[in-house]
């Protein structure tokens, strides 16, 4: 167990994330469980490193990284519930009123 | 092999394979049940690196409430997702080339890093965290918790909903100050003759 195993780790999760990006490009709610994957994944990386070079700011790092994560996921399920009530969808493509 | 590196082996791989569940479950509940899993198996590769503090905040914070929240959406709202589910093989072929790309290129560059040897730890980790959050990074602390705030207050703005004009409401205070002189009117009829 070295700080590689867990670098490639976070690789593997960030990869799934954006993978889940792409293949679910039209459902928001899978897109945002995508985001919290990306996230989660550099919290692995910021721990693993705090912990190899022992020095605690990457842990520091990620408390920040886990509160913005959890606004960004109240705020984005809050416009998704107020979007899924106006439109009755939560399809991307379908979210362009402002296209014109 | 050490006992260490099993236990690290088995946790990765529960952790790739329900992220991997995460984006590619049919059943949206699977999916937020797999993230839950996901982030269980995170805490305790968090516990290996000795990160304790993280690991009980992932519980709580992550499993706790941002998972619970995203299964309380998915079970609110009444979606229609057999035509994005359609979709959704048609990007399966752009997904896995870009998947494949980033993976190359991350796997590329962690090849030429180098690892360190681990000190042990002198003073646990919750009192370490502590001394770091409250001394040196004191004002980013305060400015997460105005982050948070702001998220709180901005979620109900968003979800507030006005109820429309005319529509019924109960008063409490009418319907307590109401007597019976006012509500009940006692009217004599005849037999046979109606209201």
């Amino acid at each position: 167990m070295s700080l590689h195993h867990f670098l490639i780790l976070g690789a593997v999760l960030f990869t799934t994330g954006v993978f889940g990006i792409f293949l679910n490009r039209r459902n928001v709610i899978i897109i945002l469980m995508s985001i919290e994957l990306i996230l989660l994944s550099v919290n692995i990386n910021f721990v693993a490193f705090s912990h190899y070079n022992n020095d605690v700011t990457g842990q520091i790092f990620t408390f920040f990284v886990l509160a913005v994560a959890a606004a960004e996921a109240a705020i984005g399920l809050a416009i998704l519930v107020a979007f899924f009530r106006n439109r009755a969808t939560i399809d991307v493509e379908r979210i362009d009123t402002l296209k014109g | 092999m050490m006992v260490v590196d099993v236990i690290f082996y088995a946790f990765a791989a529960v952790t790739a394979l329900a992220a991997f569940g995460v984006v590619s479950s049919r059943n949206q509940v699977h999916s937020v049940l797999f993230l839950i899993l996901t982030f269980f198996s995170t805490a305790a590769l968090f516990v290996l690196l000795q990160a304790e503090f993280l690991a009980a905040l992932l519980v709580m914070v992550y499993m706790g409430a941002v998972a619970v929240l995203f299964l309380f959406v998915v079970m609110m709202l009444d979606m229609e997702l057999s035509e994005l589910k359609e979709q959704a093989i048609n990007h399966l072929p752009l997904g896995l080339a870009v998947g494949a790309v980033i993976l190359l290129e991350l796997v590329v560059v962690l090849s030429h890093s180098h690892g360190h040897a681990v000190a042990a730890a002198t003073v646990p980790n919750t009192l370490a965290i502590g001394r770091a959050l409250f001394t040196q990074h004191l004002y980013p602390f305060e400015l997460a918790s105005l982050i948070l705030l702001v998220a709180l207050i901005g979620a109900v703005v968003l979800t507030l909903r006005e109820r429309k004009k005319g529509a019924q409401r109960q008063n409490v205070p009418q319907q307590i100050a109401r007597t019976r002189s006012e509500a009940v009117e006692l009217v004599q009829r005849k037999p046979g003759e109606g209201a």
